[in-house]
């Protein structure tokens, strides 16, 4: 090994562990930042409901609440269309049409949460409050999710919407890389027994890929769930928990957005936790992403 | 048993059970169709009401000056121009660096177990929210000091690092065998081959790689409101390291939003143009520059 070798190696080694160093310290920061909230509120904090810092009380409970509340609307939606979207460009288009469309489903992704969101409160949310909110109640108003519209257009509803915008590229484009490796053969020889495009589909396509669709939903699941500035300009900062979709809400992410770091220590502290649960649902998510991804040999997507 | 006579007469169309078969696969090939041109229909609205409503404030001066002292219509986003374009520079100086060394440490010199764990790290970075980065960077840089636009670089640098790193990877697995061969042949030292092979023949991809990756930092907000949310958007501010807040287009567009005027409203759509027609065309800047090496490279 000469010298030049060495040094090269020397300085590829100092970086990669420079990378390890950032996840390192992202873990050292956030859990010393929470160590006094999580010592005097302790695990009660994640089911406490009330947030009320002029009182110096602290709880995470409606926050948790929305955020999975919204995350799982997004991912109810995002993720048949993302697949829907994924099939549409692996097996129903030519390769000409896949490398124009493709690349434009992707750049859904590029646009910033921040201009995604001031679309949301100014055109999304007031459309969704004058016709789908309306419709909805009153086609499904029996179920307690649909409830009355209220005066806005902010809430949990229009949240989960924007959150499906942001995931759909997600899972549409890791979807189609997956449906991309199903071996040809496979799918002739379900074609040659007589089966129907959509049935190859339905029964070879989607089996042999099943566990990459979940792979590929859980990143987008780790989206939704982070997502901190378009939840916070649509979401309308609600306090309380409502079983109505069209009520406002907050998000743990969004929370941190609008009043970190806080006027006191205890207040600084507790926002500092919310990261901690934050950061422990993303590594959660992201870790058992990539076991499946490990597993079953999925891609990774440049770019998102 | 009584059997079914082929009536050579009837039209040669599916019936019954086929039939049925049939009208469910186009029945599933239409919802796709519909869910993709729904995808594009969205990209095509979002986009179409920035650049219509923003194209109406939008202005030489909009771009050169800074808003009036005391408020009210008029004057640009220069502060904010300008902030946003340093902040990003020194994150990608700072990303570039040690994402593509991370590359070429994963492809050209890993195995074994650290390899491993450098690559989960990278994938948990690429997986990290947003706001967690701005909250970690504030507590290892900001908290007790008072906000300053390094430490907003250093946010972005890490939300860029795995963007970078990753697509160094990609490009640098898929340099020919045949050339590193080549070069080992000639008994060209394994840093030579590096230097003067293998990372030329990727540069293309590299630098797609780090232009959407400071298309991806020139639109992150998150991490900035919590280091830079305070400033003054009327005073540039063209040293990152000096003391005090630094003026950028994403929060800018985040308080004029949360203002609720319609003054506010037509700067913040102004805004939003002036960044998303950044940020498009680096997006498609980038997928030439990769298309274009493609065609010369044919792989």
């Amino acid at each position: 090994m000469s010298l030049g070798d060495g040094i090269l190696f020397g300085v590829c080694a100092f970086a990669a562990l420079v990378t390890i160093a950032v996840i390192g310290v992202a873990g050292y920061e956030i859990i010393s930042g929470a160590v006094p909230a999580v010592s005097k509120l302790g695990v009660g904090f994640l089911t406490h409901t009330v947030w009320a810092p002029n009182f110096n009380k602290f709880g995470a409970g409606a926050l948790i609440y929305a955020t999975l509340v919204s995350s799982a609307m997004a991912l109810v939606l995002a993720v048949p269309i993302g697949v829907a979207i994924g099939l549409f460009l692996s097996m129903m288009v030519g390769t000409r049409i896949r490398a124009v469309l493709g690349p434009l489903v992707e750049l859904i992704a590029a646009v910033p949460s921040v201009i995604l969101g001031f679309w949301g409160i100014l055109v999304l949310s007031p459309f969704v409050h004058e016709h789908i909110e309306p419709w909805l109640n009153h086609a499904l108003g029996f179920i307690p999710l649909f409830g009355s519209p209220q005066t806005t257009g902010s809430s949990l509803f229009t949240a989960g919407l924007i959150l499906t915008i942001m995931v759909v590229p997600i899972v549409a484009s890791l979807s189609r890389d997956l449906f991309l490796t199903v071996p040809l053969e496979m799918q002739d020889g379900a074609a040659a027994l007589g089966a129907t495009r959509w049935e190859v589909i339905r029964g070879v396509v989607l089996p042999t890929t099943a566990p990459g669709v979940i792979a590929a939903s859980v990143l987008g699941l780790g989206r939704a769930l982070g997502e901190a500035i378009a939840v916070t300009q649509v979401i309308g900062a609600g306090t309380a928990i409502h079983g109505s979709l069209f009520r406002t809400g907050d998000t743990l992410a969004s929370r941190i957005a609008e009043q970190f770091p806080g006027e006191s220590p205890l207040w600084k502290s507790s926002l500092f936790y919310l990261a901690l649960i934050l950061l422990a649902i993303g590594l959660t998510t992201n870790l058992f992403a990539q076991y499946i991804g490990r597993r079953f040999q999925v891609g990774g997507m440049a770019g998102v | 048993m009584s059997e079914q006579l082929f009536d050579p007469t009837a039209p040669l169309t599916p019936s019954g059970n086929l039939r049925r078969r049939e009208f469910v696969g186009r029945l599933g090939v239409g919802a796709c169709t519909a869910a993709a041109v729904l995808a594009v229909a969205i990209l095509a609205v979002v986009i179409f009401t920035v650049f219509k409503r923003g194209a109406s404030s939008l202005s030489l001066d909009f771009l050169i000056k800074a808003p009036p002292i005391f408020g009210g219509p008029g004057g640009g986003i220069a502060p904010e121009l300008v902030g946003t374009i340093i902040l990003v520079a020194l994150a990608t100086a700072i990303a570039t660096p040690i994402g593509i060394l991370t590359a070429l440490y994963l492809t050209e010199f890993a195995g074994g177990r650290f390899a491993r764990v450098v690559q989960s790290a990278i994938d948990l970075m690429q997986g990290l929210p947003s706001i967690i980065v701005g909250v970690l960077v504030f507590g290892l840089l900001v908290a007790g000091h008072s906000e300053s636009g390094y430490a907003a670089s250093i946010a972005l640098a890490i939300i860029m690092l795995p963007l970078v790193t990753r697509a160094s990877q990609e490009v640098i697995a898929r340099v020919p065998i045949n050339l590193r061969e080549a070069a080992d042949a000639l008994g060209v030292n394994r840093w030579r081959t590096i230097t003067g092979v293998v990372l030329p023949e990727a540069r293309a991809g590299i630098v797609t790689g780090v232009i959407l990756a400071v298309a991806r930092a020139a639109g992150e907000t998150a991490p900035l409101i919590l280091l830079l949310g305070v400033f003054n958007q009327t005073q540039t501010s063209f040293n990152p390291f000096a003391s005090g807040g630094m003026p950028n287009i994403p929060v800018e567009i985040f308080n004029l939003s949360e203002q609720a005027d319609p003054d506010s409203f037509s700067r913040a759509w102004g805004a939003a143009f002036v960044l998303l027609a950044m940020i498009l065309f680096a997006n498609f800047l980038g997928r030439m520059i990769l298309a274009r090496s493609a065609k010369r490279t044919g792989r």
